[in-house]
């Protein structure tokens, strides 16, 4: 028996730390405005970096952890929409659309394609499951790009240049909350509980009246979305993408971060995103045995916690949901699993 | 008119004549059990009656309205529930949380709703753990409704099997070995609880069951099965002394 590492005190602080250093950054960002730099470039680069991670970690545990599909071709779905929100926008940016506008809409529109090849990814491969179904995603993964690497739109090998560096910290911030907040509803729903019964026990979930395949391709479908808009956000970052930015190791990377955080749970995978962006360059004063050091600090994670940081729990469930409903008396009590009294 | 109408259904597995020609006629509020020696084909022809096999040959009916071919899910919609020989609990959810996913389909909002949390889904949250929490406390599982569906002892997995499949009312619950691995008080209980969730829930069953006391008492009529074909059919008096039945379980010649 692996030791076990207890958490379950950290879990109690974890969302209003995690609010109060966004509101940190904001503070930040505000006093810039008038001319005190606090945080530099490079830092921001990491925080905005982080917060792509966190809604790719987050979508991909939709699929990996909540459904209990095992997906390796993530990283496929944010190359689409990396490629088509980057295309449309250098197409527009010669329009006179404000950057306001146009900017959620490419990023809308990079999500919407990479939803759609979520799907017919999904249609054809849900019989399969396991390490089938993870071969097959893998496979798709890497058709994406070599589709891309083919094309002449998307400037093949070279990557495509010039795209316009709309993404900023604000910009990060608002989808990533969007998408955690998102994701997370889903999660504690009806439709949520019909994904999380798939991964339970399919035959069961059938009996029980689960419409299992409409399910299976849904948690496909949304986990593409927001990895496309994760991609998009990414591409007007860059400034620059190309094929090499959305291989295989694209999908490990992420897929590294569901699991360290948790199958299953959502803080989680956001702790790990943020664990796993930073540590690298906290580890830059190692030079040469940074990576060394990086991995070994995931096989001891995973040597004593198997199941990942937060297993299936929440980091503090309670909490986040006063916070979404603060009038209590409309409220069902039901996500916590608390009866409502008769 | 009958509830559940099963005309001449057959299936073969292989060569395997699995069931042939099994016909059924259930009416509302019946209690009927299904006996026959390991392998007679009982498993099988409940999961015909759920979508999880399709019949080759016969017709299914739920009031009137055929229901084979039909993938599984659509079938408990239609009103057929059942429980499993081997527990399939959702094993790492909690007791409540089970009870809640069969009632996934009637839960009745839509992803916008879930999405933006609608007074919609407020609404309906609060219904489906309301109905959840009521099957719970006939089930006698309330208490354990926040611990993991896999740490319950095994008769309350079991009755957690069966509370889950009321959740979705059906009009028709098929038992799968309800007593299976029980002790005789446990079986004794489940007897009482299986007579008044009958009643209760306005609900016909037909139950797989080798506890020979718990099917004679409990069971109005008794159908037995052997190598895929029903043998004999009748009340448990008339089944008790039937040869054909005697013979398939004990093997013993025909006089």
């Amino acid at each position: 028996m692996a030791m076990k590492i207890d958490v379950s005190g950290l879990k109690k602080y974890l969302l209003p730390a995690g609010l109060a250093f966004l509101l940190l950054i904001n503070l930040f960002l505000v006093l810039e405005f008038f001319g005190v730099e606090v945080i530099d470039r490079y830092v921001k680069g990491i925080l905005i970096l982080m917060q792509i991670n966190i809604i790719l970690a987050v979508s991909l545990n939709l699929i990996n952890g909540v459904t209990g599909m095992l997906s390796l071709g993530h990283a496929g779905f944010m190359a689409v929409g990396a490629y088509v929100s980057a295309i449309l926008s250098i197409f527009l940016s010669k329009s006179n659309l404000p950057e306001v506008l146009l900017f959620p809409l490419v990023l809308c529109a990079g999500g919407l394609a990479a939803a759609f090849i979520g799907m017919l990814i999904g249609v054809p491969t849900l019989r399969l499951r396991g390490d089938y179904l993870a071969i097959a995603t893998l496979g798709f993964g890497e058709i994406i790009r070599v589709v891309i690497l083919n094309l002449d739109i998307t400037k093949g090998a070279r990557g495509l240049p010039g795209i316009p560096n709309y993404t900023n910290l604000w910009w990060v911030e608002l989808f990533m909350v969007l998408s955690v907040l998102v994701i997370w509803n889903i999660i504690k729903s009806n439709h949520g509980r019909a994904l999380v019964s798939i991964r339970e026990n399919e035959i069961a979930a059938e009996a029980m009246g689960v419409h299992t395949t409409y399910y299976k391709v849904s948690a496909f479908v949304i986990g593409a979305f927001f990895a496309g808009l994760a991609g998009g956000l990414f591409a007007h970052y860059l400034g620059y993408i190309s094929p090499k930015s959305f291989d295989f190791m694209k999908s490990i990377e992420i897929l590294l971060m569901v699991v360290l955080g948790g199958l299953g749970s959502l803080t989680g995978s956001v702790i790990a995103a943020i664990v796993l962006t930073g540590l690298p360059e906290l580890l830059r004063f190692l030079q040469s045995y940074r990576m060394v050091i990086y991995s070994l600090t995931l096989v001891l994670l995973m040597l004593y916690r198997q199941e990942g940081l937060f297993g299936r729990d929440e980091a503090s469930a309670e909490l986040l949901r006063k916070w979404l409903t603060p009038r209590k008396k409309n409220h069902p009590g039901g996500e916590a699993g608390e009866p409502t009294e008769s | 008119m009958s509830l559940l109408k099963v005309e001449e259904i057959s299936i073969s597995f292989g060569g395997l004549r699995a069931v042939s020609n099994f016909s059924l006629d259930l009416g509302a509020q019946e209690l009927v059990g299904l006996i026959g020696p390991n392998g007679a084909g009982k498993t099988t022809i409940f999961n015909m009656l759920t979508g999880v096999y399709h019949p080759e040959a016969g017709n299914i009916m739920l009031n009137g309205r055929s229901v084979t071919g039909m993938p599984p899910y659509k079938i408990n919609r239609m009103g057929i529930a059942r429980t499993f020989q081997n527990i399939r609990l959702f094993n790492d959810l909690s007791v409540l949380d089970n009870v809640k996913i069969a009632y996934q389909y009637l839960g009745g909002y839509s992803w916008r709703d879930a999405i933006f949390r609608s007074k919609r889904y407020r609404r309906k949250e609060k219904e489906i753990t309301e109905w959840a929490m009521e099957l719970l406390s006939i089930f006698g599982l309330a208490e354990n409704r926040n611990e993991l569906a896999r740490n319950l002892p095994y008769g309350a997995q079991r009755r957690l099997e069966i509370a889950r499949a009321l959740a979705a009312k059906p009009k028709l619950l098929l038992l799968d070995e309800p007593a299976a691995g029980m002790n005789p008080q446990e079986t004794m209980d489940l007897m009482s609880l299986v007579k008044k969730v009958r009643a209760e829930f306005d609900l016909t069953i037909l139950l797989i069951e080798h506890d020979m006391s718990f099917v004679m008492n409990l069971c109005e009529r008794i159908i037995v099965l052997d190598y895929g074909q029903t043998i004999a059919e009748g009340a448990p008096d008339e089944i008790k002394s039937n040869p054909r039945v005697i013979q398939a379980y004990l093997g013993g010649e025909v006089s």
